[in-house]
């Protein structure tokens, strides 16, 4: 079976299961045209860069990646829950099992279809029993204690808690490069979130690039899909990675022997990098070009913290703070997974769990507890071997665009990095995101900074906006919810 | 180095429109704000251009300032997106404001008696002009000269034209520290704090924007009950207003909340507001809503600014409310005409700071 969806006025089918941005990509169909004029297709995949917003049959600004063919419209809803938890990634589906089984009523609302969160996408792993789940529910809104507004296909959906536990995981950083506007440019996980939305990748060449351990594995499934590994490069040098690898807890062996067994013969580069892409190509710093139909670049993770900020969860260095009990310092408001710190599964599976418990008043085994304390541990190396090169602080020229939504340069934001004349004319430098947003839009638009904002801390130093409502674009109506 | 003739405390529209009326003049000035250029209501604000009639000294400042905008139009950079939107004030179809027409014939004369070319539009005239009113209204007035800006790219070019040295640290706590001929507050909100006694209070207001949706309003649309909201001294307010941005952006607001400490959302208030303007404008709601933010008027408790002498070579250039972006620079030029003892263009005597006190200086 297949839909019919008309995209910025063309027609376009799409087979059941497969979501809108993956069939236009696949069909070379730009999802919109930026302020500047580029055409532009989805960059995350995950409904985080609003690169892939387009008038979907008539209605503008819809999410063409969280546009799937054969699921219906849900209407509004309003559900009220003892647990409510966002995200069923491995974090939420571990604390809705804990939980569920230790008689708690649990809710749990995620803004994809399935269950899974970005590393299990498309997998469906089991949800425990009596757990209700809410597909395609995004939460955009925390108008008082105990309530949250989220939007479901167009509806609004009232959500009342008596505990929450945040599970809202991590999204891709984006470096801007000369080139990364261009559609063939998308994430290392925003290419792996196409492919398993319907994007045919068999026979295409592929290079993978950034930095981090998911850049194995989405080289790994592309192999696996048919796709050819042409170059797949780390930042992280040779012996900074070597480190990481030997000090790889005993129960990720069997996952990295299994990743390289998929990709034999590809040989990884470390110390590399692309400095530039155009049409079909990408340059690297080594001065190598090679050919290509897609570049798929990530550098690591940022943790989604909006809604824990929102809420009023004290974070530190990015993160949110918790106690043992995976608690925020909210009352009622608990948080496990990347927010706390970017560890992968085991951590977010052993953290939610831990919640879960705490949640339901029952006591987490000492074993579970070392073992979130072992993964933390692990996410501390991570931390080490994906941080970033001071290099690449050079990569974006004068003409490079760095916000994606409004298209801000980084000569107009020269400012920030004190090379603007202006300062010696009378002008303080736009010297903060604040300074930068208002006299540039840098971070204006739909995404709300969630691209830009990572990389102008790293690029300047500009510490992320905190976040505002709604913390996903989302139609006036739902903001009129809070009169009854 | 000589000490500055001028130095103006506060980087907003208001300051930066003093320091460039006065560098115009051939005065030493300098800025200082802790919180950058435009990060105060200039940031918040709506950026509305606008004529207001609803007093003969609000007409003259808003009148002689929206002149001076005009003259500079053509020397703005593209940042500033100064667009020639033009106000329209809607008339209810309520029966129990029937009389809404009547005003709108009111405000029409009054216009016209001062030369300001305004336009009755009867309900198919309104509806053609903004299909996405709900229709029948009654009617309104077009007032062509108003316009749209975006304010903190604005301070900038004010202050970016004159090359004046603008300091972003330390915050001023205190003017009597300021070394200079003349000390300009324009700190807005913030101005009773710096000079104590000003009958000056924060009125917060939220605003809403949208993604862009080119086409979608073309004038910037006020209901005719506005004033009533804006004149309101007890209680929180709301009223309809709606801006088309440059990028085709909407711009929603508005409220008016006295005694609101924090810049957090309230969002009982949000919700009225919207509601109000969905009353006018039913599409709105499925509109996609980008942010809400929230900012502090300096409100006075006559509507009018304080503008003019206060204290020794202290001066004041705030309270300017909702209307600090269109009165900005005739402030600018009255400040400038009182330091360089110029006469003026329009009667400075109505905003004058000491007519709170009651004939004589504050002592402080």
């Amino acid at each position: 079976m297949a839909m019919r969806f008309n995209i910025n006025g063309t027609p376009l089918e799409v087979p059941d299961g497969h979501s809108l941005a993956a069939e236009a990509l696949a069909h070379g169909i730009p999802t919109r045209r930026s302020v500047s004029g580029e055409s532009r297709g989805p960059l995350c995949g995950m409904g985080v860069c609003f690169e892939c917003r387009a008038t979907v049959d008539g209605v503008a600004h819809q999410l063409a990646c969280q546009t799937f063919a054969g699921i219906p419209a849900a209407p509004g809803a309003s559900i009220a829950t003892d647990l409510l938890i966002i995200g069923a990634g491995p974090a939420g589906l571990a604390a809705a099992a804990a939980a569920s089984a230790n008689g708690v009523s649990v809710t749990m609302a995620d803004d994809n279809p399935t269950p899974g969160g970005q590393i299990w996408r498309g997998n469906n792993p089991p949800i425990a029993n009596g757990v209700q789940f809410l597909p395609l529910t995004r939460v955009v809104d925390a108008p008082q204690p105990g309530e949250l507004i989220a939007t479901r296909t167009g509806a609004i959906v009232r959500l009342h808690y008596k505990r929450l536990l945040l599970a809202t995981g991590a999204r891709e950083r984006f470096l801007p490069f000369p080139g990364w506007t261009l559609p063939h440019v998308l994430g290392a996980g925003g290419l792996q979130a196409l492919v398993k939305a319907g994007l045919p990748i068999a026979k295409k060449r592929i290079v993978i690039a950034g930095t981090g351990p998911l850049l194995v594995a989405v080289a790994a499934y592309m192999r696996d899909h048919g796709a050819s590994i042409v170059a797949l490069c780390d930042q992280a040098s040779a012996s900074a990675q070597a480190k990481f690898l030997t000090q790889l807890p005993f129960s990720k062996w069997g996952q990295g022997i299994s990743l390289a067994r998929s990709l034999r013969g590809v040989r990884p580069r470390a110390g590399t990098w692309p400095v530039a892409a155009g049409l079909g190509s990408v340059a690297f710093n080594d001065g190598r070009t090679v050919s290509c139909d897609y570049l798929a670049v990530g550098y690591h993770l940022v943790p989604n913290t909006e809604l824990a900020q929102l809420l009023g969860c004290a974070t530190q260095n990015g993160f949110v703070v918790v106690n043992d009990r995976q608690q925020t310092t909210v009352a009622d408001v608990y948080c496990a997974g990347e927010p706390t710190a970017i560890g992968g599964i085991d951590l977010a599976q052993a953290e939610g769990e831990i919640a879960g418990l705490a949640i339901a008043g029952a006591a987490a085994p000492r074993a579970l507890l070392d073992r979130r304390d072992q993964f933390r541990r692990f996410a501390e190396r991570l931390a080490r071997v994906t941080e970033l090169r001071p290099e690449l602080r050079r990569l974006p020229q004068p003409e490079t665009i760095i916000c994606r939504c409004e298209d801000v340069t980084q000569s107009q934001l020269a400012g920030a990095s004190g090379t603007r004349s202006e300062a010696a004319q009378g002008l303080p430098p736009m010297n903060n995101w604040r300074a930068a947003k208002l006299h540039t839009r840098c971070g204006m638009g739909p995404c709300q900074g969630r691209t830009c904002a990572p990389a102008l801390e790293f690029l300047y130093g500009f510490a992320p906006p905190p976040p505002r409502p709604p913390i996903f674009p989302a139609p006036i109506a739902t903001l009129e919810e809070s009169l009854p | 180095m000589p000490l500055p003739d001028v130095i103006v405390v506060g980087a907003g529209i208001v300051g930066a429109a003093c320091a460039d009326a006065c560098a115009r003049r051939g005065l030493r000035v300098e800025v200082l704000d802790a919180h950058g250029i435009g990060g105060g209501a200039t940031a918040a604000g709506m950026g509305h251009i606008v004529v207001m009639d609803d007093s003969e000294a609000q007409f003259a400042l808003t009148r002689y300032s929206q002149q001076l905008w005009q003259a500079l139009v053509r020397d703005l950079p593209r940042s500033v997106e100064y667009t020639a939107s033009g106000t329209i004030w809607v008339a209810d179809d309520d029966p129990t404001t029937a009389a809404e027409m009547d005003e709108v014939r009111r405000k029409h004369a009054y216009y016209a008696a001062r030369g300001v070319a305004t336009e009755i539009l009867d309900p198919r005239g309104l509806a053609a002009a903004e299909p996405n009113l709900r229709a029948p209204l009654s009617g309104g007035l077009l007032v062509p000269g108003d316009a749209v800006v975006y304010p903190p790219c604005a301070a900038r070019f004010l202050l970016e034209r004159n090359a004046i040295k603008v300091t972003l640290a330390p915050p001023v706590t205190n003017l009597s520290s300021l070394r200079a001929g003349h000390v300009v507050n324009a700190a807005g909100a913030g101005a009773g704090a710096l000079t104590p006694g000003l009958p000056i209070r924060p009125r917060k207001g939220h605003l809403v924007i949208t993604d862009r949706y080119p086409g979608w309003l073309h004038h910037q649309l006020v209901e005719l009950g506005y004033l009533k909201s804006a004149h309101s001294h007890d209680g929180d307010s709301v009223a309809f207003n709606a801006q088309p941005r440059a990028t085709g952006q909407i711009l929603i607001g508005s409220s008016r909340q006295f005694d609101a400490e924090h810049t957090t959302v309230d969002h009982a208030l949000l919700a009225r507001m919207l509601r109000r303007a969905a009353l006018y404008m039913p599409a709105l709601p499925s509109l996609s809503a980008l942010r809400v933010w929230t900012g502090f008027r300096a409100a006075t408790p006559d509507s009018l600014p304080l503008i003019g002498p206060w204290s020794e070579n202290v001066l004041l250039a705030t309270g300017h409310e909702g209307l600090g972006i269109t009165t900005s620079l005739a402030t600018g030029e009255l400040i400038a005409d009182h330091i360089t003892a110029t006469p003026s263009a329009i009667p400075p005597e109505p905003y004058l700071p000491h007519r709170f006190s009651n004939g004589h200086a504050l002592q402080h």
